[in-house]
This record gives C-alpha cells, structure tokens and sequence, in this order.
C-alpha cells in the first residue's frame, strides 16, 4: 500500500519529505500508546503512603527511538521494493520447495539426538516436550482447520477429553496408560462427532462460536461435576506411564536396574520425551498419509467449495464428521500423553487461551503445511520461554523491570510482524496430493481459506 | 420408442408466494440433447435445481430410469445421492472448480466414491495396499484420458483456477463425466465463451453424446448453440412450459416468438 507513494518520477527531494513526514506521524503515534503504558508508573511511597507517578523518560525515549528506526528502516525498503521488479515471488516459491526437503529430516534428527546433548537438562527436556506437544496438537487441527476449512476455536476440548480419559480410566480402572491411549483417542474422536452434528449446518463464524461454546461447555463441567472430576482439585496420582511394564522407580525392578544403568530421574523425562515424539510422528504420518488418500483429497475439496462436492457425490455429512473426529482423536492422544506426564490435571489447563495457541500455530505455520506448523510451535512455546529470559532488559530499564511482564506485548508484536510478512502462514503454498508429470505446489493466492 | 431416460411430471417450485416453476413436464430421452430455454427469470435454473437434487420441489415428480439400476424419485432424494446413486451429473452457471486444487486433483475428487470403496475407507490406504495403488493408477488414467480429449493433458499438474476461462468451462463438464453419468445437466455452459469456443463446445457435446451414449440436458442462452445441437428443445416461461419440440418447431411457435419478441398490439 506504501508503494504508492514511490512514484519513480518524482524527485528525491519528495521521496525524502515523504519519508520523513510519514516517520514523524508514526513516533507520534507510537508516543500516544507509549505514554500511559511506559511513561507513566504510578507507585505508593512508603514514607507518606501516598500514591505518585514516576516518569520513565529513558524507556519512553528508547522505546519511540525504536520505532522510529523502524519506520525509517520500513520506509526505505518499501521505495526499494518499488524501484526492482517482481521477479521475487516465483523464486521464494521454488526456494520453498527445497527448503521443505531437506528441513523436515534435519529436524527429525535434531529431535532425536537432542536428549543426549551434554547441555540438555531437566528445563531443555520440558521445553522440548512442551513443543512437541504443541506440534501434535497443531498437526491434529490442522485437519480440521487446515484441511477441511472448518474453523474450529474449542480444540481444547478433545485435549481435556483425551487427559481426563486417560486420568479416570486409570483411577477407577487401574488401566496402564498403553490400554488408555487408544481409548482415550476413541472417546475424543467420539467427542469429536459429537460435536460435528449440531454444527454440520453452520459455517464461518457462526461455527466459530459455536466449537468456542463447546470447548467452555466442557471445561465447565469439568469444573462443576466434583464427584466425578474432583472440580477444580483436578486429579491428581495419575499414574506414570511405564517402560512397557517396567516402572522408572528406583527400586531394583525399575527401569535404571534392569538395563544397568545409574538411577536418575532424567530417565523418565527422556522416555517421555520419545513417548512425545513417537505419537507425534505417528499423527505426521497418519495425516500426510490421509490427506493424499480420498477421504484426504474430500476434506480439502470441502474447504474449496461444499456445493461443488455435493453434486460429484460426494456426502459432505460424513467429510465434515471425519475431519472432526480424526482431528480430535490426536487432541485426545496428546490429552492422555499431557495426564500421563504431569500426573495432575485440573480445568484450569484447558482454558480457551491453549485453543487459541493452537490455532495460532496453525495460522502461523500456514494453513496447509505441516513443516510449518513445526516452525511456528518452536517460535510460539519456545518463543515466549526465551523471552522469559530478557534479563538483560534490565540493564536498559533499571533493576525495577521485570522483562517478563512485556512478555505478552513482544509476543503480540511479534505475531502482527508475522502476519504483515507473510499473511498465509510461514509456507503458504499447497502441494498437490497426486501429480502426473511433475509436482507442482499450487499458490496461496488460488488456494480458498474455507467458509465453513 | 423406449422408457425415458428423465421424466418430469408437473414439477411445481413456490418460493413463499412466487410459483417459480409452474406444473411443468418434459422428457429427456438417453442419447439426445435436450435443451431448456426461455426469457431471463423463466424459472430455468429453478427446474435445473429441482432436478439435481439442490432444491427439493414443492409438487410433482422427477423419475430416472437408468438403464442398469432402475427407477429412481429424484424429487426425494440428497443431492450427493443423485449423482451417487442415479449418476446424474450438473455444473454450475457460475463456474465451481476447486481452484486451489490441481485440473488432476479435481478430477480425482469426481472419482471419490470408487476410490474411497479402493482404499477401504482409508484403511488400505493409509498401509499402501496394491489393491489402492491399482484403483489410483486406474482413476489417474481415466482423468489423463478425459484430459487428453479436451487438450489439456499438458496443464494436470496447473492448478485449476490458473486455466483460462474457457478450458475452466470444459474441465467442468469433463469433471462431471467422470462420475459415469447416464444424465449430464449442463447449467448456461456456453456462458462467456467467445462464438469460436462455443462452436467448439457444440462439437464437443455431441460427441459426448454420440460416444457414451448419455442423455444431455442443458440450459443455455446462446440460441446459435442451441439450435445447433439440440435434437429437443423445451421452453418456459413465467414458470410455465410453452413449446415442447423439435428445433425447427420450436422457432417457428408463435407462443415463442411472442415471449421472445413480444407482439405487437
């Protein structure tokens, strides 16, 4: 939209004039939200008790000084982008291609030989577990969101089915978390159809709301049926689960006496981070392998145009429920997986905020990519805990900040940036489920973001 | 003369209190081309929806008989049924491609139902049996073959929406052959194509017809196309049927001329 004012026949003393006018109006701007939120402190005085404000110049200036640049910087490269052709966009297309080869097995690796790094503790093995985690769950919505093109906003809810499933089963039961597993994807892909009846008529919007209301339905009866879920107690005693059999106690069946080994309790994180690993690729195989498959090719047809499914047969009911219930099944996977490795669940961790991070991923990493979706989970989970570590911006703010607290607003800027670059994901383009002569991956531009 | 292929028997559709299809009745036999024209507004797209299943009629009957599988009611059956079941194929007048699907992709989603049976409703899909590979090997041929017939084997791999307008139109048609009709309703399918192209459908159509014997139906506006390669040409009007005929016929019936050209008082 900048470009237009880069007609190439006017001077450059108009372009400079532009430059800097626009650059103005933007520190101004960013003054305006600037004051209140950094400025300004207000603070109670300990002697006199009374409340009085602290003016952060410093802050204010480095924070204004930083937009400027910015737009200085923004500005520049918009005149550029309109003085060279527009070659560039065929070329990042290609580029895309090979770049998607050779990253997903450069990951795999990296994964799997990442618990045996000589710097990789207890913190690295959580976060790992937490990404993957989120690459499974984004990969499970992907299906429904990605694929079939129905904007699903209560994802949440399988996962809460999937880790009470797993958590009740094992309490009243006694079942080992390898029984669970597969019945707790059973109970949320039945959740999952559950869900798919009343909205199969609503598209949009309209089935925005409706999977949101769901995914609060369910938390809140988990917070309101005590006997049965203990409330907002959650459970707790969930049990671990075990080396197929062997336990990772100490004891001298455990798992560390058994194969040899000197006890420690990085043992168990390691198991479960593979644990993570292994369903998570079992959900990239299963669904790449769907979604080249018929019922694959139909939830993508659903997403393009529903009226043109329907009249070449196909019965868009049971695509519609499919796509539900195969996405939910791996939300349930990775419920049951989440219970099985905090060994306490409570509703408060399946509040709407872990949907909306879901769908965040899947947005960010492009609606039909599943490498992208890998990407967006390490800058999302792992993002947000490298900005917890900004000790360092209290060398600029002063050792009254605490960094953590602009966590959220770096996040939220970060995620704006993202969307301005790249508005259909980090890999926007699709590649075709079946080819004749040659693979070609199709445009985000052609491609329909579904209305359903 | 043998049964009809499509009968339609006092078809009635009534929005709130607008008929906008009036008892209307016809024949389409297999093998022919039967053409609905008539003023905009006729109610035309109306009986076309009625037909296939997108709009359920208010009154009347539409009876298929499929020469291998029988009777069918179409009034009363889904949308995906009839061109599941009584494989009665439609476009649209505004075109309905998968466009961010490639021209081969969107020719194997017409193939679903046989390849969905193939893969064991995914199940031998997803473990790569020979028996899917085989059926998909199958359903790639089919598609390349429809392909090759209207000249676009070299654009399987474009994705659709990049095709130009007039090959759009033709991929649509050949989509919807390739769910084995035995009926293919074609809504305006001349629409926006230049007189060239238009010739070259006509062409196209009846050889469709010639080749696999299938009953044509089609509502087109272009009357040079229409009276090219009709064998039988209903017309309507407010709803109602004025002429029933042969081409010849039909463009000399005074109630056509009328509603065409009006008369004068």
């Amino acid at each position: 939209m900048s470009n237009a004012h880069y007609d190439p026949s006017h001077d450059k003393g108009d372009v400079i004039n532009g430059i800097v006018k626009r650059s103005l109006i933007a520190v101004a701007i960013a003054a305006i939200i600037f004051a209140p939120t950094i400025l300004l402190k207000t603070q109670v005085s300990q002697i006199s008790n009374t409340l009085f404000i602290l003016y952060r110049w410093e802050g204010f200036a480095i924070a204004c000084g930083l937009i400027l640049i910015w737009r200085v910087l923004y500005e520049i490269r918009a005149w550029r982008k309109a003085h060279t052709d527009h070659k560039s966009s065929s070329r990042t297309q290609a580029g895309e291609n090979r770049f998607g080869h050779f990253v997903g097995p450069v990951l795999l690796v990296a994964a799997i030989v990442l618990p045996f790094m000589p710097f990789t503790d207890r913190y690295i093995l959580d976060i790992g577990i937490l990404i993957i985690t989120y690459v499974m769950l984004g990969w499970g919505l992907q299906i429904v969101v990605g694929l079939a093109g129905l904007l699903d906003l209560g994802y949440v809810a399988f996962y809460a089915v999937g880790a009470y499933s797993y958590a009740l089963l094992a309490e009243h039961f006694g079942f080992g978390f390898w029984i669970c597993l597969p019945l707790a994807g059973i109970f949320a892909a039945t959740w999952g159809v559950v869900l798919g009846f009343p909205v199969l008529r609503l598209r949009g919007d309209y089935l925005a709301i409706v999977t949101l209301a769901f995914g609060e339905i369910i938390r809140v009866v988990l917070l309101n049926w005590r006997d049965f879920t203990g409330g907002s107690n959650g459970l707790s005693n969930i049990p671990r689960p075990s080396f197929f059999g062997i336990p990772f106690s100490q004891g001298p069946d455990g798992f560390a006496a058994t194969f040899g080994l000197e006890y420690s309790s990085l043992q168990r994180m390691g198991f479960l981070y593979f644990l993570i690993l292994a369903l998570a690729l079992l959900t990239f195989y299963i669904s790449s392998r769907l979604r080249k498959l018929p019922m694959g090719r139909a939830w993508e047809a659903l997403r393009e145009d529903e009226i043109a499914c329907r009249s070449l047969g196909l019965n868009t009911i049971n695509t519609k429920l499919s796509a539900f219930a195969i996405g939910a099944m791996f939300g349930g996977f990775a419920g049951s997986f989440f219970a099985a490795k905090q060994a306490f669940i409570s509703p408060e961790s399946f509040n709407f905020m872990e949907s909306a991070t879901i769908l965040a991923i899947v947005v960010l990493g492009g609606m039909s990519s599943q490498i992208g979706v890998v990407f967006s989970s390490i800058a999302m989970v792992g993002g947000i805990e490298v900005l917890r570590q900004l000790q360092f911006l209290k060398a600029i703010f002063g050792p009254d900040f605490d960094p953590s607290q602009l966590r959220l607003l770096l996040f939220g800027l970060a995620m704006i940036i993202v969307m301005l670059w790249r508005p259909r994901g980090f890999v926007s383009s699709r590649a075709p489920t079946v080819f004749f002569k040659e693979k070609k991956s199709v445009g985000s531009s052609m491609i329909s973001q579904g209305r359903g | 003369m043998t049964k009809p292929l499509l009968t339609v028997r006092d078809l009635t559709m009534r929005f709130g209190g607008l008929v906008a299809v009036d008892k209307f009745s016809f024949e389409a036999q297999s093998g022919h081309i039967t053409a609905i024209i008539g003023p905009n507004g006729a109610g035309k797209t109306t009986a076309f929806n009625c037909i296939t299943g997108f709009y359920t009629p208010s009154d009347g009957s539409v009876t298929l008989h499929h020469p291998a599988r029988g009777d069918f009611s179409l009034e009363a059956m889904e949308d995906h049924k009839i061109s599941r079941v009584a494989k009665v194929a439609r476009t649209f007048q505004n075109i309905r491609l998968f466009g961010g699907m490639t021209v081969l992709e969107n020719l194997m989603i017409a193939q679903h139902n046989e390849l969905m049976r193939a893969s064991m409703f995914s199940i031998a899909g997803i473990f790569g049996m020979p028996s899917y590979r085989r059926a998909e090997r199958e359903a790639i041929d089919k598609s390349m073959a429809w392909l090759e017939r209207i000249g676009i084997a070299d654009k399987a791999d474009e994705p659709a929406a990049a095709l130009p307008y007039g090959q759009q139109r033709k991929l649509e048609i050949v989509r919807a052959l390739c769910t084995d009709p035995v009926l293919l309703c074609l809504d305006e399918p001349a629409a926006g194509l230049n007189p060239k192209e238009s010739d070259d459908l006509g062409v196209f159509l009846r050889q469709i017809r010639d080749d696999f014997h299938v009953g044509i139906l089609l509502i087109e506006h272009d009357m040079s196309v229409v009276m090219e390669i009709s064998d039988h040409i209903v017309v309507l009007d407010y709803g109602r049927k004025i002429s029933d005929g042969t081409p010849a016929h039909v463009r000399n019936d005074a109630a056509v001329i009328k509603a065409y050209l009006g008369v004068d008082e």
